[in-house]
């Protein structure tokens, strides 16, 4: 009887599950078929679903136009290197924070997310002069420094969050045992802090990947990554729904795919603190 | 635990980071400031200091002022409540046992690692084009007159495109901290013969408010300063300017650089009051 | 062995290139629309002929703006050549941003321009952009439809030729709209083609004292006919609608008039892009009898900024890209059809290119366009659908989505016009104009 009760309840379940599911999903799917088809085909009326005539000449077209890959290099080299720059300066910061609390932690921590709050376009000409400056302009380091400060406060707070959870309690019984400092950060933090660690290295690459104004401003041809190259293609002349999305699709693919597959790490450590 | 020594390191770690943010913060700042003090006009080649407040003065007068400040209020509040609500009942559903939950996990999640300039590209042309895109075929479909929504409903329509982006972010957050709850208390409250609806307001919501307040301090930092969807979809047209995307407009469609910076100021005042008042309420909800 | 002497000889072919000049690589901002990426395709030709490499970046037109506009005025060094308008030369030229074109090689043949449009390149006589491709608007329609509702289109049509036309062809049930015009705000949006209406209802932006017009009942006429023109016989969401949208819709058919530049006539007769490839005839923009056609005038023209290291490949470049060889180049590779118009003269002299047909009706539109006379009544600015002061594309882009808010039926047509002319007061004193 009971059992019955929960496998009905679990249909219904998985059927509204499935049903909202698809329908978040639906654009991204909807928007790589549509990279399959001719022009004609993708504003048919009434719309065709499967059965067109796959094609992977609107690839041909966007590629042919654009050399993808080097797109592909900038955005890859920018996300990961301002992530890892990004850690390797919110790691030791929100592990005294989280371990050292003074009185003023809190105020730090918030000050910190404060200094996102300055829109982007109001300080473009102090940055682009001062890119001009340095003579930066267009270079991967330029991107990598102002990307990782842009996320800076968002991955200290996460990582502070998390560090937090880690109990002290078994540090110091660790201590006790006689553990230097050395073994105690290698064979007892580390390996509980990496979970978090790697989600907030997850979601500030898929951040990183994502940012539009920066990288559009900040880069001509040398460091132009994906950004760049769906602006081109954003309002073309003609017909230009297969071929805007086989561009979009060859854009959030990479990141897309990444992020499927380490979806399990990235929920892991977006708690922010957020579970008691 | 503390000692002196301790602290000292604990300084130390936290200077590189606390350094970098000063100046990323102070340089340009202070450099907006100068600028807004200016009549910096590049195009004209005027580059004259210093013209006091009159270019506060101009923008806040301006006839576009306050109705951006209330676009920016609305758009941001919109979202936030489409996400926060809807990722609640998401997260809740995704929580029951279902068949293929890693599946529907990965497809809830998936608009999040979408360009922001992409999604409103595809939302704009093949799902809201009153001609072509496939809410009209919809429409048609049932018989009724497409909807043109990009001027019929634009504030809506930008909404909604971003509420798509960060649906998942909050389901996300929401899922770990109902996950979190413990199923033994659930099940005591249901052998007290707790209705849903009041489990939900007694013991679920409550649970969840700390993770609530997170998802929104986390989106609004990131929604104040929404700039491509409006830009690709409206360009600020039909009342969808926001105080950033009247900002971009001074600065660089009328290349007004001291009156840009000064809405920009402007801008960082306001966002810090909406933060201020945010972080209050999850400072509190932190320290519990 | 083979492979040796294959490097050996690469490595003479190479040299012997540089003996000609040092290989430069050069980097060339442009618009993403269908000539350029044309020239990008062909790029290799230059490529062989010089030496010289070159980078694209391709943008679609709002960010280029912005961007080449923000590296020239913050002096950025980015690009050495940027593909710009009629409507930013003549400002930084008189700025000396850019670097004159006044020696450019005898082959490259600098009277053979279209007078209109080194005119308007021009500041002073001296040339400071190469007109890649002209183009003035005019009245596209499709002929079956007319013949089918038993009219005839005038070569040179009234407003109230267009609005009988529109009336006659419009078939909502079939998604058949009489006529499809800008409505997406925006300075070289909406306003290019209001403002160039607007010279033929006898309207102006400005009187000779630089007051804002928009009181005056001849912008209000402009604005109540548009607006009854667009919610009679329009398509759905024309207040989103700029070049791009319009254009698509013409080929599939579902406008029966379009007033655009003219080199949408390539696009809508390609038989590979356009369902009514074989039906469009064309007319001149239409007048009011005051005097002015509702034709506005404008190029895409190749400029070098002042700060380029590159200035000889540059320039180099440009004599390639707006040569007539190149347009042999072109019309070897894709036809007389697809060739960028509406620069030189010798083109309208070529009796291959005179059995285009659109050819005579593109010239005869640049040629009745005028940016030093554009109205009825003086005006103290250059430009004919726009006004050539650094201000104008902020506020006139403001004022497109007055206007534009007024075709979505968010506001009456009185609304959109006193805001605009608050918006323009504002901005003008701003300016220190007044």
């Amino acid at each position: 009887m009971a059992r019955a009760v929960t496998t009905q309840r679990k249909v219904i379940a998985t059927a509204a599950a499935w049903t909202i599911g698809i329908a978040i999903f639906f654009p991204i799917l909807w928007t790589v078929l549509t990279s399959f088809k001719t022009e004609a085909q993708a504003i048919a009326d009434p719309p065709v679903w499967f059965g067109f005539d796959w094609t992977l000449e609107n690839y041909e077209v966007v590629q042919e136009r654009s050399n993808y890959f080097r797109f592909l290099m900038n955005s890859v080299i920018i996300a990961v290197g301002s992530t890892v720059l990004g850690l390797l300066i919110a790691i030791p910061s929100a592990w005294s924070m989280a371990f050292v609390p003074g009185k003023r932690t809190k105020d730090v921590l918030m000050w910190m997310l404060s200094t996102k709050m300055l829109p982007a376009v109001g300080v473009l000409f102090p940055i682009v002069l001062i890119a001009r400056f340095l003579d930066l302009y267009d270079t991967h380091i330029l991107l990598i420094v102002v990307l990782m400060l842009m996320n800076l406060p968002i991955i200290i707070w996460m990582l502070y969050t998390y560090f937090k959870e880690i109990p002290v309690d078994i540090l110091e019984a660790a201590r006790m045992d006689g553990a230097s400092l050395r073994s105690e950060i290698i064979y007892v933090l580390t390996p509980m802090a990496l979970p978090g660690i790697a989600s907030t290295m997850l979601l500030n690459i898929i951040l990183a990947w994502n940012e539009a104004f920066w990288t559009l401003n900040l880069t001509t041809t040398k460091a132009a990554p994906l950004t760049a190259f769906i602006a081109s293609y954003s309002s073309p002349e003609g017909l230009f729904y297969a071929k805007l999305s086989a561009a979009s699709t060859m854009a959030i693919a990479p990141i897309l795919i990444m992020g499927w597959f380490s979806q399990k790490q990235l929920v892991r450590g977006l708690t922010f603190g957020a579970v008691k | 635990m503390a000692t002196q020594h301790s602290r000292a390191a604990a300084r130390l770690m936290n200077a590189p980071a606390v350094f970098v943010l000063l100046v990323w913060m102070l340089i340009p700042l202070c450099m907006t400031i100068y600028f807004s003090f200016m009549d910096y006009r590049p195009l004209r080649g005027v580059a004259d200091c210093c013209v006091g407040f009159q270019n506060y003065e101009r923008f806040i007068t301006s006839s576009s002022f306050l109705s951006s400040v209330a676009t920016t209020l609305i758009m941001v509040g919109g979202i936030l409540a489409i996400t926060v609500i809807g990722g609640v009942l998401l997260a809740l559903l995704l929580d029951q046992p279902i068949w293929g939950q890693g599946i529907v996990r990965i497809l809830v999640i998936a608009p999040f690692f979408v360009m922001p300039t992409v999604s409103a590209l595809v939302w704009k042309n093949m799902f809201m084009n009153p001609v072509n895109g496939l809410f009209a075929y919809l429409w048609k479909f049932f018989g009724a007159t497409p909807i043109d929504w990009l001027s019929e409903l634009p504030l809506f329509s930008i909404i909604w495109i971003v509420s798509w982006q960060w649906l998942p972010f909050a389901t996300l957050i929401l899922l770990t901290a109902v996950q979190s709850l413990s199923s033994e208390q659930l099940e005591a409250s249901e052998m007290d013969g707790a209705g849903a609806l009041s489990r939900f307001t007694y013991i679920i919501l409550p649970h969840l408010g700390r993770a609530i307040t997170v998802v929104i301090l986390i989106q609004t930092i990131f929604l104040l300063s929404i700039f491509a969807e409006i830009f690709v979809t409206t360009n600020g047209a039909f009342g969808t300017r926001t105080l950033t995307y009247l900002v971009y407009q001074r600065v660089l469609e009328s290349q007004n650089i001291g009156l840009g910076s000064a809405g920009g100021i402007l801008a960082v005042i306001l966002a810090n009051i909406v933060a201020i008042f945010l972080m209050r309420i999850v400072g509190k909800n932190l320290d519990n | 062995m083979t492979s040796t002497l294959r490097a050996l000889l690469g490595a003479t072919a190479l040299s012997a290139i540089g003996g000609i000049a040092a290989a430069e690589t050069l980097t060339i901002a442009t618009v993403n629309n269908g000539d350029m990426i044309r020239m990008q395709g062909l790029t290799d030709d230059f490529t062989e002929k010089t030496g010289h490499e070159v980078e694209w970046v391709t943008l679609e037109e709002n960010v280029l703006r912005q961007r080449v506009t923000t590296d020239i005025s913050t002096n950025g060094g980015q690009f050495d050549i940027m593909t710009i308008g009629m409507y930013e030369t003549p400002i930084w030229g008189k700025q000396e941003w850019l670097v004159p074109l006044d020696d450019l090689s005898e082959d490259y043949d600098v009277d053979d321009l279209l007078p209109a449009m080194a005119g308007g390149l021009s500041v002073d006589g001296t040339l400071y952009a190469a007109p890649f491709y002209g183009e003035s608007s005019m009245v596209m329609y499709r002929t079956d439809l007319m013949e089918a509702a038993g009219m005839e289109m005038p070569d040179a049509p009234t407003w109230d030729d267009i609005k009988a036309a529109a009336e006659a062809m419009t078939d909502k049930d079939n998604e058949i709209y009489g006529i499809c015009l800008r409505g997406k705000a925006g300075w070289g949006e909406n306003m290019a083609f209001l403002t160039a209406m607007s010279n033929s209802f006898g309207a102006r932006w400005f009187d000779e004292d630089w007051n804002p017009q928009f009181d005056s009942p001849e912008w209000k006429a402009t604005i109540d006919f548009y607006l009854d023109l667009m919610n009679n016989y329009g398509p759905p969401g024309a207040a989103n609608n700029g070049f791009n949208e319009n254009l698509a819709l013409f080929q599939q058919g579902k406008c029966g008039m379009w007033i655009d530049a003219t080199v949408a006539a390539s696009f809508v007769t390609n038989p590979d892009d356009s369902t009514v490839a074989d039906s469009v005839g064309f007319a001149l923009a239409p007048d009011n009898g005051l005097g002015k056609r509702g034709n506005w005038l404008w190029a895409w023209a190749l400029a070098i900024p002042a700060g380029s290291q590159k200035v000889d490949a540059a320039k180099q470049f440009i004599e390639w890209a707006t040569s007539k060889e190149y347009i042999e180049l072109v019309a070897e590779n894709e036809g007389w059809a697809n060739v960028p118009p509406g620069a030189r003269t010798s083109l309208y002299e070529n009796p291959e290119y005179q059995k285009v047909p659109f050819a005579k009706m593109t010239l005869d539109s640049i040629n009745s366009a005028d940016p030093t006379n554009p109205t009825v009544e003086p005006v103290p600015y250059i430009g004919v659908q726009f006004a050539a002061i650094p201000e104008f594309a902020g506020f006139a882009t403001q004022t497109g989505q007055e206007f534009s808010a007024a075709l979505a039926g968010q506001q009456s047509a009185e609304e959109a016009l006193a805001k605009a002319q608050d918006i323009v007061n504002e901005e003008m004193e701003a300016a220190g104009y007044k």
